[in-house]
């Protein structure tokens, strides 16, 4: 059924030599090209692989095997021991129940942390790109400065503020800090992505009788969603993963992983058991880790969605 | 008539910008006004200051007799469509129209009959249970409108809603929106840079300018007395023809031509001799026969055509400068042809040349 244009009708595409698609052919798949940008690929993921694999396979092994040296060697016995040393067992001074305290700690601090500073930052961020209240400017940048400085200065004054205070030392000291130092960088990001959402909207829900909470709650939070995300996996990962904070403002039954981490990779005593501070620093890095896992894709979108007008 | 509107005095200043500047407007019960203008000029700034979105710096606004200059927006009687639609996009159509009732209190069985009511003028019924995302462009401004009448208030303000629609669609709109006019009586105020839109919809024409109105009109008024240079230009497309010469006696004089102004009506006191500007619209230019029975012909040549089918637009050189004319959708010109056109100094518009006012 072809016409005298040489044009092939419906019903007859992909039948043999005139039919199917026209036009210049595709790249082959094994073109210089590929290779070169497959191979650059393949060679940094080794790279950034191998510790992760290291890590991984020595902590399965037993210590007569570590002592071997190879350490590229997957383990000939396969052994969890280590693992439920570095959570349940291993010493720091005069403890001896493992990662396991220190996991609990950073769950109390993650979570109020989390969830107090991306409240407030969120209706910081909203009242700065809608409502231009007087001296909002000034505000805002006082605030971005704050995003700059070294926390390493501000260490000391928060020290002496937390025991005028009367709760340094304790997790609620840490989950303050915590909440402010988050605030600079939560507030720009929640800043920019309301002030991507057309205003019209804004100015809509005003002419409807709308107020500070009503249009926060109906109009922007519904459409918010990916840049929560993206907050929540930044402080999650953040506050996770922080150890200055932690060694400063906590005491040792109130450290949280990561300080506990470190006391037990380094405690002088003993032999240094390889498998066991392998197995204890990947069990810490699992929270991020996951949460990573679960929301990355939402990640992606939330931070595209902010840059596009931020 | 009774004022609807009234605004006294109004300034807006953003830092040392004055973007309006001591306006004052009357605006009657029941009359669609539309403000036009170029990009910039301070209408939509207007707008949004009498649906009180921007603090003003001073003056006052009236709304049905009531000083409003420091309410809020959803205390003034007032409902707003804006160019983007502005539907919330995580309601359906139905929560959208009556998400201004919930936060004033209506009742649940009173919400249910206005937006019942509206989606009825709009056409818009089997629309209501579904999100914006699902609407077609014409749908979502005709929803959008359907949120400012369920408010029922006596004033609709409109920043430039038709903008963002294709052509068709455009017209379409433009005629419903004058329909609902003539339905509900309501007091319109439209914003929008559109002529046509403008020309057809207004009972009366704001026309504005670097944050002060021009001139304001019916329609007509500014298409045939337009108040000066600006105005004229921006009204009419293709715009007006302009020669520059000089008013001597009653007779104007450009390069190898002059005039006598016979029929032409003076504003105020008369024509002073000077520089001033003669202008004269494409579509009160005659050609070929009709040319030879006007006050003025001038010989000139043909250098671009348009057609239109309806009309046929083409582009002279004459005097030494190029203008356009109207012609007849039938005309069959070319470029190179040598035409003799012809026009009535009745209908032309004179201006000062450096004031640029009507004379």
């Amino acid at each position: 059924m072809v016409d005298p244009t040489g044009i092939t009708l419906h019903g007859e595409v992909g039948a043999g030599a005139d039919g199917g698609p026209r036009g210049p052919r595709p790249r082959r798949r094994f073109s210089r090209r590929n290779i070169f940008i497959y191979g650059t690929l393949i060679v940094v993921s080794v790279y950034y692989l191998l510790p992760l694999y290291v890590m991984i396979v020595t902590s399965l092994k037993g210590m007569p095997e570590i002592r071997l040296g190879n350490i590229f060697a997957p383990p000939m016995e396969i052994t969890f021991q280590p693992w439920v040393k570095a959570w349940a067992q291993a010493c720091t001074g005069l403890n001896c129940d493992g990662l396991s305290r220190g996991f609990m700690n950073s769950v109390i601090i993650t979570v109020p942390s989390v969830i107090i500073s991306i409240v407030i930052a969120s209706v910081n961020g909203y009242a700065l790109a809608n409502w231009r209240f007087k001296g909002a400017d000034v505000f805002f940048t006082i605030l971005i400065f704050g995003a700059f400085i070294p926390y390493q200065v501000m260490l000391y004054p928060m020290v002496i503020i937390l025991r005028e205070m009367g709760i340094y030392g304790t997790l609620g000291g840490l989950v303050l800090v915590h909440t402010v130092f988050g605030m600079p960088i939560l507030t720009l990001l929640f800043r920019n992505y309301f002030t991507s959402i057309p205003e019209e909207l804004f100015k809509a829900a005003r002419v409807d009788g709308a107020g500070f909470w009503t249009i926060y709650f109906k109009i922007m939070l519904p459409m918010s969603l990916p840049i929560f995300v993206v907050a929540m996996i930044i402080q999650i990962t953040g506050i996770w993963n922080d150890f200055l904070f932690g060694v400063v403002y906590t005491r040792p039954d109130t450290y949280p992983m990561t300080v506990q981490l470190n006391n037990i990779v380094n405690s002088v005593q003993g032999v240094k058991e390889y498998n066991v501070n392998m197995a204890a620093t990947l069990l810490t890095g699992l929270v991020p880790l996951v949460i990573y896992f679960i929301s990355g894709k939402l990640f992606v979108r939330g931070i595209a969605a902010g840059a596009v007008k931020g | 008539m009774e004022p609807s509107i009234s605004i006294r005095n109004l300034s807006l200043n953003f830092g040392a910008l004055k973007v309006l500047k001591n306006l004052d407007l009357e605006i009657g019960k029941g009359e669609f006004l539309v403000l036009l203008g170029s990009s910039g000029c301070g209408k939509s700034t207007l707008l949004n200051c009498i649906a009180g979105l921007l603090d003003v710096s001073d003056g006052q606004i009236f709304i049905g007799g009531r000083n409003v200059t420091w309410a809020q927006p959803s205390e003034r009687g007032i409902g707003m469509v804006f160019q983007s639609y502005a539907l919330y996009p995580q309601m359906t159509i139905k929560g959208n129209l009556s998400f201004g009732l919930k936060n004033a209190g209506v009742s649940r069985d009173e919400i249910e009959e206005r937006v019942r009511r509206a989606a009825q003028v709009l056409q818009i019924e089997p629309l209501l249970e579904r999100k914006p995302a699902a609407l077609s462009g014409g749908q979502r401004q005709r929803a959008a409108i359907g949120r400012a009448l369920v408010r029922d208030v006596d004033v609709f303000l409109f920043d430039e809603p038709l903008s963002n629609l294709d052509a068709k669609l455009r017209a379409d709109l433009r005629v419903e929106i004058k329909q609902l006019h003539q339905k509900l009586h309501n007091t319109m105020i439209y914003v929008t840079h559109d002529q046509i839109e403008a020309m057809t919809l207004a009972d009366r024409i704001a026309i504005m300018r670097g944050g002060s109105i021009m001139q304001l009109a019916s329609p007509n008024e500014i298409y045939m007395r337009p108040v000066n240079k600006y105005v004229a230009q921006f009204i009419g497309s293709p715009s007006m023809n302009f020669f520059q010469g000089t008013i001597e006696g009653r007779r104007f004089m450009t390069e190898g031509l002059t005039m006598p102004l016979d029929g032409y009506e003076m504003t105020g006191a008369g024509a002073k001799d000077g520089p001033a500007w003669f202008g004269i619209r494409p579509e009160h230019v005659a050609s070929g026969e009709a040319a030879n029975a006007m006050p003025v012909t001038i010989d000139a040549t043909v250098d671009l055509v348009e057609p239109l089918g309806s009309d046929t637009l083409a582009r002279l050189e004459a005097l030494g400068q190029l203008f356009w004319i109207r012609m007849d959708g039938q005309a069959t010109v070319e470029h190179g042809d040598k035409l003799t056109i012809g026009f009535d100094p009745a209908r032309a518009h004179l201006f000062d040349e450096k004031t640029e006012e009507r004379i």
